[in-house]
C-alpha cells in the first residue's frame, strides 16, 4: 500500500453537505478532493473532504461561506 | 490515472446499460403522456408501455397475472410496502443476518410496534444453515423475509429451499431479489414466493428509479401511500384493486419504458448466458487474488452458484484506503467501507475495517479483471 501523509479531513452529516462542499471548493479554487472517510474516524456520511494541513484556513473559509455544518475537522494520516 | 475507468461496482448499480434501454427512455421522453390519465394518444402510449412491462415482468418471474406486478422506485420502496403492509403487532418474523438495511430498518420499525424478530445466523463464510431457519419458525410466525443473494459476500441463497420451508409451515415468504433479479432465474410459483421485491437498475439493467414487486394473487397488502390513481375519483378511499392499490401517484413511465427494453434485452440474450459470463469473470478474479499473501477473501467459494461478487481486504488496511488507492492509482471503481448490511459485517468480523467489494457485469472484460488482479497484487505489498 501507499505511504501515508498527514492530511486535513473534514467529515459531514450527509452526502448533500459533502457535495455542497465539493462544489463550493471548486468555485472558490480551494484545494482538496472527496475521499472515503478513513476508519479512524466515523461520520454520518461516507465521503469526506481531504486537503493539505496548510489549507486549513482556506477550507474553513469555504465552509463558513456556504453554511455547511461540517461534522468534524481532523488531522490524520491518510 | 489516465486511460479508461474500469467499473466494478455493478452490485451498486450497473453503469453500462444496453443501448436499447437508453434509446427507449429517450423515445419515451419525447412521446409519453401520463399512464391511466386519459384516452388521448400520449396517455395511451404510456399506459400501453406500462402494461406491456407488467406482462413482460410477470412472464419473467413466472407470475400468475400482470395485475400482481407493482411498480415502485426501487427495492427499498418495495420492501417497505411488503414489510409494513403485511405485518401486525404480535406477529413473529424469521429473517437472516445477511439482510440489507432496506430489510432491517423497516423490520426494526415494525419491532417497535410489537413485531418480534428472529435472526438466523451464518457461519464465518456467511452461509446460513437451512435447518436453523426451519428451527426458528414458531406457531405465531407470520413471515420469512430473506435475501436471494448477499450484497456483501455474493453468496447465493437457495430461495426455492427456503420457500419450501415457508410453504411447509404456511408462513408468508418475502424475498429481496435486489442482487439476483435479471441474472438468476426466479420463479415465484415454484419458489413459493408471496412477495418478490426487485430493483430495476442493477442486474435488470434498467434505469435508476425503477423497481417493483410481485404480490401473490389473493394476498392483501396495506398500501403505504394513497392518492391519485386515475380511477374512482369520487371515492374517499384509494382503490383496493391491484396493482392500483399499491401505486398511488404518477408512475415513472419514462423509466419503465427503459426497464421494458432492458427485460427484452435480457430475454433475447438469455440470462443463463449473461450469468455464466459474469461468473467466469468473477472466478478469474477470485483465482487471481485468493492466494496473494495478506489478502483475505470473504464468502463461500465452495459452490459454483454465486452472485458475481468478490469481497476482500488487504491485511489490516482500512477498506476505504484500498478503495481510494484503486481509484487514484488504477482508475478502478469499486465499493469499499460498510455495505448497508451491518449484521453480515458483524458475522464476517469486518465492522471496523469494512470490505473492498468487486462486482462484475457481463460488459467487463478479461483485461479489466487482470488489471484489477495486478492492482491487488501491487497494493498488497507496502511501499518502502
Amino acid at each position: 500500500m501507499r505511504k501515508k501523509e498527514l492530511k486535513l479531513v473534514v467529515t459531514f452529516h450527509t452526502t448533500t453537505d459533502a457535495m455542497a462542499m465539493e462544489k463550493a471548493c471548486k468555485e472558490a479554487g480551494a484545494p482538496g478532493r472527496l475521499i472515503p472517510v478513513p476508519r479512524e474516524i466515523s461520520a454520518g456520511c461516507g465521503l469526506s473532504w481531504c486537503a493539505g494541513i496548510e489549507d486549513r484556513d482556506t477550507i474553513r473559509k469555504v465552509i463558513e461561506s456556504i453554511g455547511v455544518q461540517e461534522q468534524e475537522m481532523h488531522e490524520l494520516m491518510v | 490515472m489516465g486511460g479508461i475507468m474500469i467499473y466494478m461496482d455493478n452490485a451498486a448499480t450497473t453503469m453500462q446499460k444496453p443501448k436499447e434501454v437508453v434509446q427507449a427512455v429517450a423515445a419515451a421522453m419525447e412521446s409519453m403522456g401520463n399512464a391511466g390519465r386519459g384516452a388521448h394518444g400520449a396517455s395511451l402510449s404510456a399506459s400501453r408501455t406500462v402494461y406491456d412491462t407488467r406482462e413482460l415482468l410477470c412472464r419473467f418471474f413466472n407470475g400468475t397475472s400482470p395485475r400482481q406486478i407493482v411498480f415502485t422506485a426501487n427495492s427499498t420502496e418495495s420492501l417497505n410496502i411488503a414489510i409494513k403492509g403485511v405485518l401486525n403487532p404480535g406477529d413473529h418474523v424469521v429473517t437472516t443476518v445477511m439482510e440489507h438495511n432496506s430489510v432491517l430498518r423497516p423490520l426494526y420499525e415494525m419491532e417497535k410496534k410489537g413485531v418480534e424478530l428472529t435472526f438466523v445466523k451464518t457461519d464465518e463464510r456467511g452461509v446460513m444453515d437451512l435447518a436453523d431457519l426451519e428451527a426458528a419458525i414458531r406457531p405465531d410466525t407470520k413471515a420469512i423475509v430473506c435475501t436471494n443473494g448477499s450484497n456483501l459476500t455474493g453468496n447465493y441463497v437457495d430461495v426455492e429451499a427456503v420457500g419450501a420451508v415457508a410453504a411447509k409451515y404456511n408462513v408468508l415468504f418475502i424475498v429481496d431479489a435486489s442482487q439476483t433479479a435479471g441474472v438468476f432465474p426466479i420463479d415465484v410459483q415454484k419458489m413459493h414466493i408471496d412477495i418478490l421485491c426487485f430493483t430495476g437498475h442493477k442486474s435488470l439493467l434498467g434505469p435508476q428509479g425503477t423497481g417493483g414487486m410481485y404480490v401473490r394473487e389473493g394476498l392483501e397488502v396495506r398500501p403505504l401511500l394513497s392518492g391519485g390513481s386515475g380511477v374512482q375519483t369520487y371515492s374517499k378511499t384509494h382503490p383496493k384493486e391491484m396493482p392500483t392499490a399499491l401505486e398511488a401517484g404518477t408512475l415513472n413511465g419514462h423509466g419503465i419504458a427503459g426497464l421494458h427494453a432492458a427485460v427484452e434485452y435480457l430475454m433475447a440474450e438469455g440470462i443463463d448466458k449473461i450469468r455464466t459470463r459474469e461468473q467466469e469473470l468473477m472466478w478469474r478474479f477470485y483465482e487471481g487474488v485468493k492466494d496473494i499473501p495478506n489478502v483475505k477473501v470473504y464468502g463461500d467459494f465452495t459452490t459454483k452458484n454465486r452472485c458475481p461478487i468478490v469481497t476482500l481486504n488487504i491485511g489490516e488496511y482500512d477498506s476505504s484506503e484500498v478503495g481510494d488507492a484503486l481509484l487514484m492509482d488504477y482508475d478502478i471503481s469499486i465499493r469499499p467501507g460498510a455495505h448497508c448490511a451491518p449484521l453480515m459485517h458483524e458475522a464476517l468480523g469486518t465492522v471496523g475495517q469494512g470490505a473492498v467489494r468487486f462486482s462484475f457485469s457481463h460488459y467487463n472484460t478479461e483485461e479489466e479483471v487482470d488489471t484489477a488482479i495486478r492492482a491487488i497484487q501491487e497494493l498488497s505489498v507496502d511501499e518502502e
